[in-house]
């Protein structure tokens, strides 16, 4: 695709989760032409991944429908890279490059994993939570197969749960909370309302699968792959053979390309107004990147900005009164959830930190800034650019994150090419280190 | 979900018959292969799950840094880890 082939929408939404999904069918249900662009290969971001289709999951049926019907178009498998211009990103896939120029630009880019390295953090079959769930979604076969789940937040219960419907042997639950947090949790949902509950999908039957507070991995073990963790649980330290650990903490808001396009940015999340607009004007930002606070909260701040973004800002209005509801609940995962100091000594010297580098947490302790570290060791400069270890080292050494330079994912040279004039592109770090 | 059916792909050379509609990290991980060696030598395989963290990365069909939780296997796709 060339520029000549540049398409155009009045109202574009970028992720296509829960957020994205109600953000564009609302938009679109106001007769102005939208995209949305997902670089997963369907829509549904990561909660709904494969079930939009699935009629068990209403609210996640329930949006697709009303998207197809809504006329949006949906771009699957393209990925953001860069703003080669005001108005205008430059976006790839497997095989090709486009721009999508916008009115309007909705960012519903989601939220990732936070993981933290333990010794063995590194080794095959360690993976997140979320992220041995969307590989069994994606058809690993996991019956039969011992699995430990292990970090915080509600992701853990509802993984745990997925994976023993599977097959899975779910030989522990490690929650790093402890249980007054969890009580004091426990006693707080029973004032809320059930569908802001069963956003977060606590809703489940724990009944047989071992459950553990105050407990965290300590290091996996094994050869070529994963063979035993040791745990340590409610302080004691115990070793279990095991196929699988499933390991997450919480959820960090992807705000990379927010931050690309000059959103201003508070401890961690997207700033925005009642109407979801963020500091630059067109650009609405919702659901995770605006705080971790579950499906419910990404449904109605996605419809409010759809809203908004459509010019429809009296409809927009009538969601505000859920939202603040919602929010509520995004502050109490926040302080139940909220992490343990033991967890930033859980690496040894020679433990690796930054997975794409290979830098160990002693070449990085000699450092005093995310910047200096950077530039000394290349922690934070591989393909991933930093968002698996940029979030380990908030915790470990209380780093802030520095600014983001395009493109904010890995592009091919191709795509490159299209922003070459671009001068303030540094080429150390176009390619992200491959 | 994946369905019954599979489809067949091979991994550094060797046949993986994996269900209909798994990933290619999914094949990879199905054949006992990690997919990337870091860059102090150490064996690599799938962390996020969705496309963020670049350990799958592998070459499929001659198309290297493809990050294989983001694709779909083909019948005939030949997947190449890094040794």
């Amino acid at each position: 695709m060339n520029r000549e082939e540049r398409r155009h929408f009045d109202v574009l939404v970028i992720g296509g989760g829960p957020a994205g999904m109600a953000a564009a069918a609302c938009a679109a249900e106001c007769g102005v032409r939208v995209g949305i662009v997902d670089d997963n290969l369907k829509l549904g971001g990561q909660i709904w991944r494969g079930e939009s289709g699935d009629p068990k999951n209403k609210d996640a049926s329930n949006w697709a429908q009303r998207l197809r019907k809504s006329g949006a178009t949906a771009l699957c498998g393209l990925r953001v890279v860069h703003q080669p211009e005001e108005g205008v990103l430059l976006a790839e896939n497997l095989d090709t490059f486009c721009e999508l120029s916008y009115d309007k630009l909705v960012l519903a880019t989601g939220a990732r994993e936070r993981f933290l390295p333990f010794p063995g953090w590194t080794l095959p079959k360690v993976m997140g939570a979320g992220g041995l769930q969307a590989m069994v979604k994606g058809g690993l076969p996991i019956h039969g197969k011992r699995v430990i789940v292990a970090g915080t937040g509600p992701l853990l219960l509802a993984v745990a749960d997925y994976l023993r419907k599977h097959g899975a042997e779910i030989l522990l639950i490690c929650e790093q909370a402890s249980w007054r947090s969890l009580v004091q949790f426990g006693a707080a949902l029973a004032s809320w309302p059930a569908k802001i509950i069963q956003g977060v999908r606590l809703k489940f039957d724990l009944a047989g699968i071992p459950f553990a507070a105050n407990s965290w991995p300590v290091a996996a073990h094994g050869q070529k792959s994963l063979e035993h963790v040791t745990i340590s649980r409610a302080g004691r330290i115990e070793e279990i053979p095991c196929d699988y650990l499933a390991c997450g903490f919480h959820l960090v808001p992807n705000i990379e390309l927010p931050m690309l396009l000059g959103c201003s940015v508070d401890n961690g999340c997207v700033q925005v107004d009642e109407f979801q607009e963020t500091n630059v004007p067109s650009v609405f930002c919702a659901g995770e990147p605006t705080s971790i606070g579950g499906v419910e909260l990404a449904l109605i701040e996605g419809q409010i900005a759809g809203l908004a973004a459509a010019g429809r800002t009296t409809e927009a209005k009538a969601w505000f009164g859920k939202r603040t509801k919602a929010r509520r609940f995004a502050q109490l995962l926040d302080r139940t959830f909220r992490l343990r100091s033991e967890l930033r000594s859980l690496s040894s010297p020679e433990t690796i930190v930054c997975r794409c580098e290979d830098v160990s947490h002693s070449r990085l302790q000699q450092h005093t800034s995310w910047r200096s570290a950077k530039l000394h060791t290349r922690c934070g400069m591989g393909p991933c650019q930093g968002r698996i270890c940029g979030p380990a080292t908030q915790l470990l050494f209380k780093w802030k994150p520095d600014s983001v330079r395009p493109p904010v994912f890995p592009a091919r040279v191709e795509t490159l090419a299209a922003i070459a004039r671009q001068p303030e592109v540094q080429h150390s770090e176009v390619n992200g280190g491959h | 979900m994946p369905n019954q059916a599979s489809v067949t792909v091979t991994v550094n050379g060797l046949p993986v018959d994996v269900p209909s509609g798994a990933t290619v990290a999914v094949a990879v991980v199905m054949a006992g292969q990690a997919c990337r060696i870091s860059v102090t030598g150490e064996p690599r395989g799938p962390l996020c799950g969705m496309g963020i963290c670049f350990e799958c990365r592998v070459m499929v069909n001659r198309n290297p840094h493809v990050r294989s939780c983001q694709v779909l296997c083909e019948q005939g796709m030949a997947v190449a880890t890094e040794k």
